[in-house]
Formats: C-alpha cells, sequence, structure tokens
C-alpha cells in the first residue's frame, strides 16, 4: 500500500516516514470496519444502515446464521414486539447464532427492542424468553412520576444520558469509555419498556424520564446494547455508532 | 401575554419548575418533489428542493422533519419516495411521512423509503380502523394521527382532503378515537391559523391538551418566537411543527431553541456541528 503512495513522487526517497495524513489514510483503509446488520424483518434497517456506512462502516445486511457468525461485528435492530421479534429470529434460526457471539468475541450491539431482547425474559403480553445474553429482565417503564403524575407512554423524544453507578467499578476499558462520552448528550427515544440489569454495573449510562432511572447504555463484555436509537440521534448517535465501530 | 420581554411575562419560579423537553419539528409540504407552502393550507407557493431545506434544517439541529404530501389524498397516491429516500442518505433524526395513506401497503412503501413514521388524515376518518392496521403491522409509535382543525361555532370540526372539506366530527372525540385505536402522536394542526404567522390556536390546543394522553405536537400560525410563549402553560404538549417561520428565515432554529429554553423548555442543543 505504501509503494502505491509513494510512486506519485517524482523524487522518490529511498527510505521516507510517511506524513500523518498518509498514516491517517493507510489506517482507515485497512480500519474500515465491516458491519453485519440483522436483517430479520423488525423495523426501520435502512436508517441503520445509512448511519453506519455515514460512520466509514462497510455494511451487509444478512438473516443466514452462518454469515453472523463469520461477522466482524453484528448489529441487531428492532422495533416493535419482544415477542413477535424473538419468533422472528427464531424462525430464521438465528437465535442460537446470535448467542454464540459472546464466545467468539465478537462485538454485538443490540438497538432499542434489539437491546431489549439480549435481556433474559420480558414481561411484554405475559413472559417471554430473550437471547439471555445479559442477566435482567424486560419491564414495562414505571407510568408515575416521582410526585404520582402519569406520564405519556410510549417514552418519545431527546433525551440526555448520565454516567451510571460507580465508575471505579464499572468496566474501563477503551470499549467502555467510548460509550461514556455519550454522557450529557441527548439521544432520541421510543420506547414503552425498558431494561432492568441484574448486575449494576452492567448499565453505563442511564436517562431519567419523570425522575425514573431508564438503563439506556448496557454492556456485558462484548455485548453492547442502547434503548435509543442512535441512527436517529444526530451527531451524537452517529458517533456513538462510531465508538462501537472501533471497538 | 406579553410578546415583548419574556422575563417579565415568566415568573423565575414557574421556569425552574418545568423540566419538560419540546421537539422542534420542521414540516414540509411536498407536492410534484417540490417545496411548497401555502395560507390556511391553501394557496401553494412553490419554494424549491425540499432535501435541500431538509438538510439545513438537520444541520443546525431540527429535531425531527415531517414531509407531507398535501395533495396526495386529492390524487389518491403519495409521492415522497424519492424525497425519503433522498433525506435518509444524510438525515439522522426521525422521519415522518404523511398524505393520502390509505392501506397497509401504502405504509409500508413509504416507511421501506426511510420514514419512521407515517401520519394519517382522511382514509383514518373514512376508515378508522386503518388506525388499528397500522399500529397492529407497525406499532403505535409509527403512526401519527394528523388532524386538521377548523373553528365551526362553538366547536371545532375535523377537515379532510388538506383542510379542504369539511366532516361532522369534531376534533376532540376524534382524537380520543383515534388515540384509542392505537394512534402513538397526535399531529394537530389549526387550518384557521395555518400560514397567518399570527400565534398558535390556544384555545383549540388548551382543549386537546387536556385529554390526550400520548404525545401532542401542535401546527399552524408561529410568526415569531414569542409565539412560543403562551405554550409552556399547556402541560401536556411534547412538540411544535413549524414551517413558514423555518422556510422563510423569520427565526433561526437557534433563536427558537435559545428562545423555549428561556421560558422553560429542556430543548436538544441546537447546533449539531
Amino acid at each position: 500500500m505504501l509503494v502505491i503512495l509513494v510512486i506519485g513522487f517524482e523524487k522518490p526517497p529511498l527510505v521516507r516516514s510517511i506524513s500523518d495524513a498518509e498514516s491517517c489514510i493507510l489506517r482507515e483503509m485497512r480500519d474500515r470496519p465491516n458491519i453485519t446488520v440483522v436483517d430479520y424483518g423488525a423495523g426501520n434497517i435502512l436508517s441503520v444502515c445509512r448511519g453506519l456506512e455515514r460512520i466509514g462502516a462497510n455494511v451487509s445486511l444478512s438473516a443466514d446464521a452462518g454469515e453472523i457468525l463469520r461477522a466482524e461485528k453484528v448489529v441487531l435492530p428492532g422495533v416493535g414486539a419482544f415477542k413477535s421479534a424473538m419468533i422472528k429470529l427464531e424462525k430464521r434460526g438465528l437465535v442460537e447464532a446470535l448467542r454464540k457471539l459472546p464466545s467468539l468475541e465478537t462485538p454485538l450491539l443490540g438497538i432499542c427492542l434489539g437491546m431489549e431482547i439480549l435481556f433474559e425474559e420480558s414481561q411484554e403480553f405475559g413472559s417471554s424468553e430473550g437471547l439471555g445474553l445479559i442477566p435482567g429482565q424486560v419491564v414495562p417503564i414505571k407510568p408515575f412520576d416521582l410526585d404520582g403524575q402519569k406520564l405519556k407512554m410510549p417514552h418519545i423524544g431527546w433525551n440526555n444520558l448520565v454516567l451510571s453507578g460507580d465508575l471505579a467499578t464499572a468496566p474501563n476499558d477503551i470499549a467502555g469509555q467510548a460509550f461514556k462520552e455519550s454522557a450529557g448528550r441527548e439521544f432520541y427515544f421510543v420506547h414503552s419498556f425498558m431494561a432492568q440489569p441484574t448486575d449494576p454495573t452492567h448499565t453505563l449510562l442511564h436517562t431519567f424520564y419523570g425522575g425514573n432511572e431508564i438503563p439506556s447504555v448496557v454492556r456485558n463484555e462484548t455485548v453492547y446494547g442502547v434503548q435509543f436509537h442512535p441512527e436517529k440521534s444526530g451527531n451524537a448517535g452517529l458517533e456513538l455508532l462510531k465508538a462501537f465501530s472501533r471497538i | 401575554m406579553d410578546n415583548g420581554n419574556c422575563d417579565a411575562a415568566f415568573p423565575i419560579q414557574y421556569r425552574q419548575m418545568t423540566d419538560r423537553g419540546l421537539r422542534v419539528i420542521a414540516r414540509l409540504d411536498v407536492k410534484n418533489g417540490q417545496l411548497i407552502k401555502g395560507i390556511h393550507l391553501e394557496g401553494l407557493r412553490v419554494l424549491g428542493d425540499p432535501n435541500e431545506f431538509a438538510l439545513r434544517y438537520y444541520e443546525s439541529g431540527i429535531d425531527e422533519i415531517i414531509f407531507m404530501d398535501p395533495v396526495a389524498s386529492f390524487y389518491g397516491r403519495n409521492t415522497l419516495g424519492n424525497v425519503l429516500t433522498t433525506a435518509v442518505d444524510n438525515i439522522f433524526v426521525p422521519i415522518t411521512a404523511g398524505g393520502g395513506i390509505r392501506s397497509v401497503a401504502d405504509a409500508t412503501r413509504l416507511l421501506r423509503a426511510g420514514a419512521d413514521k407515517v401520519a394519517l388524515n382522511t382514509a383514518a376518518i373514512e376508515r378508522p380502523e386503518l388506525i388499528r392496521e397500522l399500529a397492529e403491522e407497525f406499532g403505535s409509535q409509527a403512526v401519527v394521527l394528523s388532524v386538521e382543525a377548523k373553528k365551526t361555532g362553538n366547536t371545532w370540526l375535523a377537515y379532510v382532503e388538506n383542510g379542504r372539506e369539511p366532516t361532522s366530527l369534531s376534533v376532540l372525540d376524534w382524537i380520543i378515537q383515534g388515540i384509542e385505536l392505537g394512534a402513538g402522536e397526535v399531529l394537530l394542526t389549526s387550518i384557521d391559523k395555518e400560514g397567518t404567522q399570527r400565534g398558535f390556536d390556544i384555545d383549540l390546543i388548551s382543549m386537546i391538551n387536556s385529554a390526550v394522553k400520548v404525545p401532542l405536537i401542535v401546527s399552524g400560525g408561529m410568526g415569531s418566537v414569542s409565539d412560543l410563549d403562551p405554550l409552556i402553560f399547556q402541560e401536556n404538549l411534547d412538540a411544535v411543527a413549524i414551517a413558514g417561520v423555518l422556510h422563510y428565515e423569520k427565526a433561526s432554529l437557534a433563536e427558537i431553541k435559545a428562545h423555549a429554553r428561556h421560558i422553560g423548555y429542556r430543548v436538544r442543543e441546537a447546533s449539531i456541528s
């Protein structure tokens, strides 16, 4: 790759160090992340793909278990109901593939309903089993604020993120840090249910709705989830997708 | 209401009490691929390429975009597909598409083209079950009930065909029914105020505000940032949809958001870059 760049110079030095700009271009080319978006017929995946392309990823759509197991990174989108999303994944034979991703250390990002189905179980319309990649439950958002006033459902709109828990005990590697840089920024939420991780250190960031805490960025090792829609959250959302693509 | 100095109009303690978000939405009416604007939803004037306007609003920090094809229901088809497909390449905030949606198939086409939500009016009034069908297929969060209201005697009636045809439905009854059927948001447009830039129809908004249990977006009549002032007292209001003020650059998005913040709303940062 270096040779190609050097050829254009009139008097190529035999040995030269590459400039910062060149090294940046080389790194970009080598590091262009490959992200596979799980296409299981749930929601507006066009926007997710456009958002990932905008931050420089090579995006492929797939509903094939083999492709997902070979993927570098996987994004699990989703809009709609928990149970029907699990049935759709089941029908395409994707549940087992997604459950294997942590053992392959493949980073996985669930968005909105895609985050909720990372958990063990949901109380939406009775009880349904999820992927179980993050210990915990999915429960309805508390319908009252701290003064007992009724809150509108779903929770729709822009809301800002707050750092959660004890920073000393939370996972503090580069990936965790990149996500935590979203603290204080606003993201677009549309949901009626929320995750309740069993282990509080799995919540990196939360948001408040009517004074109640909603876990908004969760992580268990290589499994990440965001309750909001980064692909609909302007630059803040694109930067969060970029953080995931750089893991 | 004092339209000049807000500090005088708004007691400090009230401003500190509120922690309510206000979404600022740009509404773009599109006909044959061109952005148009009228008065009372009529008398259409061509302003240019809707995607250029939408991108400019996105880059200055708009919270959402609504594309409406106002003559679609008259001609029985919606022509927003190309506009949406271009928009989703560059615009990373929620997009609503409306006009002429008569079936799950119509809505599917717009959602696949890149819309996050669809707005329903005429066809939902003709056949209210359409709201339920769309909510069951895509979820309530994807279904916006668009209501065009015009004062008739002591009440407001819902209009169809982009404010041209009256119905016998009271706006309040229709909104309550629409929410029961599964609408996830209500876009309330005052035909009387629309395009006049004389301020929102506060009487209409007050009546609906107390009855809705889903997010309420109000539209029609904004002429300057101070027109937002009386909205702060409407406790259930969530969003404003603005057209003329933005299209004619009567106020910048930064000015609108700064004013909303000043009167007590929590507003997303205006500039994204």
